[in-house]
């Protein structure tokens, strides 16, 4: 048994043992998508009828939107009837053995060393665990509630915080806000909840670990942090996927909320199954987040290394209405093999005084197709407001694509905006002068893309920046002959 | 809805047809017929095309602009006469004129030309030359997605015609005057031009739309160019059209192995301005140039929108494009440079740089990049702000008042796209207009 | 002229002026010496009144005015000039044009008549001439692909364009060779008169065999710790700073 499939198993253990969850039923639906479904959702949850209302709304709302066609990718038509939509871990892992899990995996957790969650744990780490569909657990929760701090599976949020879910859901991403949002709006099963009382300085990094396992399942969990006057969070996220032959849908929606003075750093470490080396299999990562600083002095920054997926479609964005509110975007995206990303951020700035960084850095290799796509707004009334943005492309091999698709509308005289965007390639007089020095190929290609990802990884916290750089090495293996 | 925008366009069509079509070869007609019904396909652009986001053109649609059916009777204008000598720079420059869309021999002049070198408009050309223009037409203008070509395609009549053979080096500027005098009705003209530059050529080609102050009008300019290897072409457009204008553009420039374009884009007039140009550097060591300056106010709205296809290795294009926005005005700015999987070692700068005047101007740009070759040098920056502050209180330290100060430095960021202009009286020309433009003493 | 009294001034947090008292005579030229971050070109700057530095304590009377309460271009029009270490660069604005437009701003505060176009052009050959600068780098952008020392040069235009009373000249000689310093101090030594003062900033004495001074100063730690005549400037070169060590200013 994999490491990580066992301490799932014991996450799981535990969980009976302390009872949070009693009614896990080793059950799936069939696969399509009605209101049926949704109803059965809901109920299965034991949901109040707002939240039943909100989701026939969401879904009925789907049905009249088409698909978005803008992203620089391409992908065969998603069949939504084929999909099952909700799915419950049996008490026993699917996985059972070794030969059930994909030998690619395995090695990529073994070159990790000890497995991400371990060492999460160690370190202090809270962590959520959302299998499929369903959370899983929530460790620390003692030292959490002693301060104040509210985290917990959303569904288990629901019956415990009804008002507080009630007042924040669908607040920053409203739930007809795009196609992908409006269907998870109407199907989610479950994620993460948390919320940050006021002057309360988180005492943990709380985590997230996402994790789809059955087949032909799609994935809409579903995040909401809150943070009160003067709160401090930080908050990780981390996802993989066994290898199958089929695609598999990810469309998840977070939305964070920042009060006066209160900050939220929200990193991820996106390692999605992203197809084999012919573009076989792989998620469909089509995911909405955004953050809203709605008080004064606020700060929301998105920090995420894209390494996985097939095809990924995500734009971490916050709405900056608070005066002095600070918003931030730090991105790596690998795309290998035959992966497509199109990915960036929105920065819309509403109040005075507002800034935001961006700092993007796309990296290309095999067949890949890399494209940033970013909006920043400077609406009338945000007088002063200031943007940085930087938009850097590596290519590896000249079979693959780096594209940028910056948007930018000011509408106010006393803004500043400025945005950069330059592409390079990782020179071959570069690797030459590393193995005269005696450096392996390999190594070089690794150096050279840290160096160039450096300003991204300084965001985040230590142990997710080494298990970044791991990852990133892994995912580029190769791909200098 | 669309079909009665276009309906307009389909009637006057038809009486072109009935009127005109019997002169017309077969194959312009031909081609005619396929803009028209690729227009009527298309309709007129809206909002919800990725390419028009910015620009409505719904109020364009709505009027009725009525294109002349017949040429010019010389001698019967009204404001033309003052509008020709108000665009004219240089009376020594080879010029053509044309008045709402039709050739005004009157005002044109073509000094004498070295062998080789054509300059003529094109209704001429067709009457004489039809089949050897044939194979030009339409090359470069694709009708695929772009509705208001097709539309130029259905109804041009007239435009300019240059053709210079291999090794030439014409010392003397070809101006280009488009003017659109007041009409009873509102006038929609359609110039359809061609220039064609042989091996290791070298022209300079002015071109200026200029129109009755405060009419409104509509022109839908369509101009292919192509360039042989090592030819090399200087190209200023100077569009000072009325206030109440819909000034659309589409440049289409092929373009072989060392070849050169430069192109100089000055946009002051227009309610509505759409420039477009589209560069296809088909062969290697080829430099492509383009600049752009947009100075409006009022409601104005100028697009300016560049498209390089680097589709050869070893190329280099510069982009340099500045906008300065007072009261309402709107700019729109998107530039693409797309580099072909076999591009490699292509060098691509693009920059654009927007100064707002007021709180209620708008700038909307869009840089955007698609490169899919790895040994590619590809930049392109977009900055929108404020004046630099060590050079204002530079100039301050030296006594100069800081709204005086504040002016310079608007001036000297606009002037710096004057600058590369190599034409002396348009040099000076814009200079004067950027120094009144911002109360600045003159020279 | 000038007469700077417990000058005190900070940028970004930090307190770089700890104090200066300095007076300078019509007439005059005070050099002012001393190490890399001592504070010389922050004096120049405060001077100048650029916004970055805050004063924070002291007082400047210049030809009777209260010099930190005029804006960066009264300075100017009331005589101040400053040549710069590094000269800005302003693509779009010619020389020619923001030369004439200096003038004309200060005669207008001077309530002035602007200046004729044949008489400025007539003052601008005479000055070209005399630095030894062709006509054409008029009609260049200011300071735009100037190399270092056609820059300096360019400031020495200036300051014999506009003809101040006070000229401060912050490290006028730096990035030139031992030609262009020639140049460009002799352009300085030309303005010398009994009713124009200096202040010179200067990390070398070597412009100093150049542009003779009646006083030479030296700061350090935003403080000026010695003073004397032109021969101490000869002291510094052959002992370097590093007597100013047992001094004991605070780092």
């Amino acid at each position: 048994m994999s490491s990580e499939t066992a301490l799932l198993e014991e996450y799981s253990k535990r969980e009976y043992k302390h009872g949070f969850v009693t009614d896990i039923e080793a059950d799936a639906l069939p696969p399509g998508l009605n209101e049926e479904v949704v109803r059965t959702i809901s109920a299965k949850k034991n949901e109040p009828q707002w939240l039943l209302d909100w989701r026939l709304k969401a879904f009925r709302h789907w049905q009249t939107l088409q698909e978005p066609t803008w992203p620089h990718v391409h992908y065969p038509p998603i069949d939504y009837q084929s999909m099952i939509y909700y799915s419950a871990p049996k008490q026993k892992p699917l996985l059972e053995s070794l030969d059930q899990v994909d030998p690619k995996l395995l090695e990529t957790y073994e070159k990790l060393g000890i497995p991400i969650e371990e060492q999460k744990a160690l370190a202090g780490v809270a962590v959520d665990a959302v299998f499929d569909s369903v959370s899983i657990a929530t460790t620390y929760k003692k030292t959490l509630e002693d301060a104040g701090v509210i985290f917990c599976p959303f569904s288990e949020a629901v019956q415990r915080y009804p008002e507080l879910v009630q007042k924040y859901l669908g607040s920053v991403v409203p739930a007809a806000d795009n196609f992908f949002a409006a269907l998870n709006s109407a199907v989610f099963s479950d994620g993460s909840f948390c919320y940050i009382p006021e002057g309360v300085r988180c005492p943990l990094e709380l985590s997230t670990y996402f994790r789809i396992n059955a087949q032909n399942t799609g994935q809409f969990e579903r995040t909401l942090i809150v943070a009160e006057k003067g709160a401090y969070v930080s908050y990780l996220e981390g996802c993989t996927a066994p290898k199958r032959d089929e695609n598999q849908l990810h469309a998840a929606v977070v939305e964070l909320v920042a009060m006066d003075d209160a900050q939220i750093k929200y990193s991820t470490v996106q390692n999605w199954y992203p197809g084999d080396e012919d573009g076989k299999g792989g998620i469909y990562n089509f995911v909405t987040k955004r953050g809203a600083c709605r008080g004064v002095n606020s700060k929301i920054s998105w920090t995420q290394v894209e390494t996985g997926s097939a095809i990924t479609w995500k734009y971490p964005s916050v709405i900056l209405q608070g005066d002095n509110s600070v918003g931030e975007f730090y991105s790596v995206a690998v795309t290998a093999n035959r992966q497509q990303a199109d990915t960036g951020t929105k920065m819309i700035h509403l109040g005075k005084n507002t800034k935001s960084t961006i700092i993007s850095k796309g990296i290309s290799a095999g067949f890949g197709q890399n494209s940033y796509r970013g909006l920043v707004k400077i609406q009338k009334n945000a007088t002063n407001a200031r943007n940085f943005s930087q938009c850097d492309s590596l290519l590896i091999g000249d079979k693959c694509g780096a594209h940028t698709f910056p948007y930018i509308e000011v509408r106010n005289t006393t803004s500043q905006v400025e945005h950069e965007a330059s592409t390079s390639k990782v020179g071959e007089d570069q690797i030459y002068y590393c193995r005269q020095r005696g450096i392996p190929t390999e190594d070089a290609v690794n150096m050279i893309v840290n160096g160039f990802c450096k300003e991204v990884y300084q965001e985040l916290p230590m142990e997710f920046a080494v298990e970044a750089r791991k990852l990133l090495s892994i995912s580029l293996e190769g791909s200098v002959g | 809805m669309i079909v009665t925008e276009t309906t307009s366009y389909q009637e006057q069509f038809e009486r072109f047809e009935q009127e005109l079509g019997a002169d017309k070869p077969q194959w312009l007609r031909d081609l005619q017929r396929r803009g028209l019904a690729r227009f009527r396909e298309l309709g007129f652009p809206t909002t919800k095309l990725e390419d028009w986001r910015f620009t409505n053109v719904a109020s364009l649609a709505k009027q009725d602009f009525i294109a002349p059916l017949t040429p010019r009777v010389p001698g019967q204008v009204h404001d033309a006469g003052e509008l020709a000598a108000q665009a004219l720079l240089d009376d020594s420059f080879h010029r053509l004129v044309f008045i709402n869309g039709r050739f005004a021999a009157e005002f044109s002049r073509i000094g004498e030309l070295p062998e080789g070198v054509q300059v003529n408009h094109l209704e001429q050309v067709l009457r004489t030359q039809a089949d050897q223009i044939g194979e030009q037409l339409g090359q470069q203008a694709s009708l695929e997605n772009a509705s208001l070509t097709a539309l130029n395609t259905a109804m041009f009549q007239d435009g300019a015609v240059i053709s210079v053979a291999a090794g030439v080096q014409l010392e003397t500027p070809i101006h280009l005057v488009f003017i659109t005098e007041r009409d009873e009705q509102a006038v929609a003209s359609f110039p359809r031009s061609l220039i064609k530059l042989g091996k290791g050529s070298n022209v300079q080609v002015l071109e200026t739309h200029v129109g009755s102050p405060g009419a409104t009008y509509f022109t839908n300019s369509v101009l292919e160019i192509e360039l042989d290897d090592e030819a090399e072409l200087d190209h200023y457009k100077l569009q000072s059209d009325s206030i109440a204008a819909h000034h659309i553009a589409a440049t289409h420039v092929h373009q072989r192995g060392q070849s050169i374009y430069r192109n100089h884009y000055f946009a002051f007039g227009g309610a509505l301005s759409r420039n477009e140009i589209a560069c296809t550097l088909d062969g290697e060591q080829v430099q492509t140039i383009l600049n752009g300056l947009y100075m409006i106010s009022g409601d104005q709205l100028a697009d300016c929108r560049t498209r390089i296809e680097h589709a050869k290795p070893n190329c280099e294009s510069h982009e340099m494009y500045k906008g300065i926005l007072d009261n309402h005005a709107r700019g729109v700015f998107n530039g693409r440079i797309h580099v072909h999987p076999d591009a490699q070692k292509t060098d691509a700068k693009q920059s654009n740089q927007a100064i707002l005047l007021s709180d209620d101007a708008v700038i909307d740009t869009k840089p955007e990049l698609e490169i899919y070759a790895d040994d590619v040098r590809c930049t392109h920056g977009a900055t929108v702000g404020e004046l630099d502050d060590t050079a204002l209180f530079y100039l301050r330290s030296r006594g100069i008042p800081e709204p005086l100060a504040h002016k310079m430095l608007i001036f000297a960021f606009a002037n710096d796209v004057v600058q590369g202009a190599k034409i002396e009286p348009l040099k000076k020309y814009l200079e004067a207009v950027l120094l009144a433009d911002h109360g600045l003493p003159q020279v | 002229m000038l007469e700077i009294i417990d000058l005190h001034a900070r940028a970004e947090g930090t307190e770089i002026l700890r104090g200066i008292n300095l007076t300078v005579k019509a007439g005059e030229v005070h050099a002012i010496m001393g190490p890399n971050g001592s504070g010389k070109s922050t004096l120049a700057h405060v001077l100048a009144g650029r916004e970055d530095y805050e004063v924070t304590q002291g007082k400047v009377t210049y030809d009777g005015h209260d010099l930190l309460e005029l804006d960066i271009e009264e300075r100017a029009a009331l005589g101040l000039f400053m040549a710069y270490q590094y000269p800005v660069e302003i693509p779009g604005i010619s020389n020619k044009y923001f030369l004439k437009a200096a003038i004309n701003a200060i005669r207008k505060y001077k309530e002035q008549p602007l200046i004729k176009t044949s008489e400025f052009l007539d003052l601008l050959k005479t000055n070209l001439a005399k630095l030894g600068m062709d006509k054409s780098m008029m009609e260049r952008s200011v300071n735009e692909g100037f190399s270092g020392g056609e820059k300096k040069r360019n400031e020495v235009l200036q300051m014999a364009m506009l003809q101040p009373k006070l000229a401060v000249l912050d490290e006028t000689d730096s990035g030139l060779d031992i030609d262009a310093l020639k140049i460009v101090a002799d352009g300085v030594n030309a303005l010398r008169s009994p009713d124009r003062a200096f202040v010179v900033v200067t990390h070398y004495q070597r412009l100093l065999d150049y542009i003779v001074p009646d006083f030479v100063h030296v700061l350090a730690g935003g403080r000026i710790v010695r003073s004397g005549d032109k021969t101490l400037a000869t002291v510094l070169e052959a002992e370097g700073y590093a007597f100013l060590e047992p001094a004991g200013t605070p780092a």
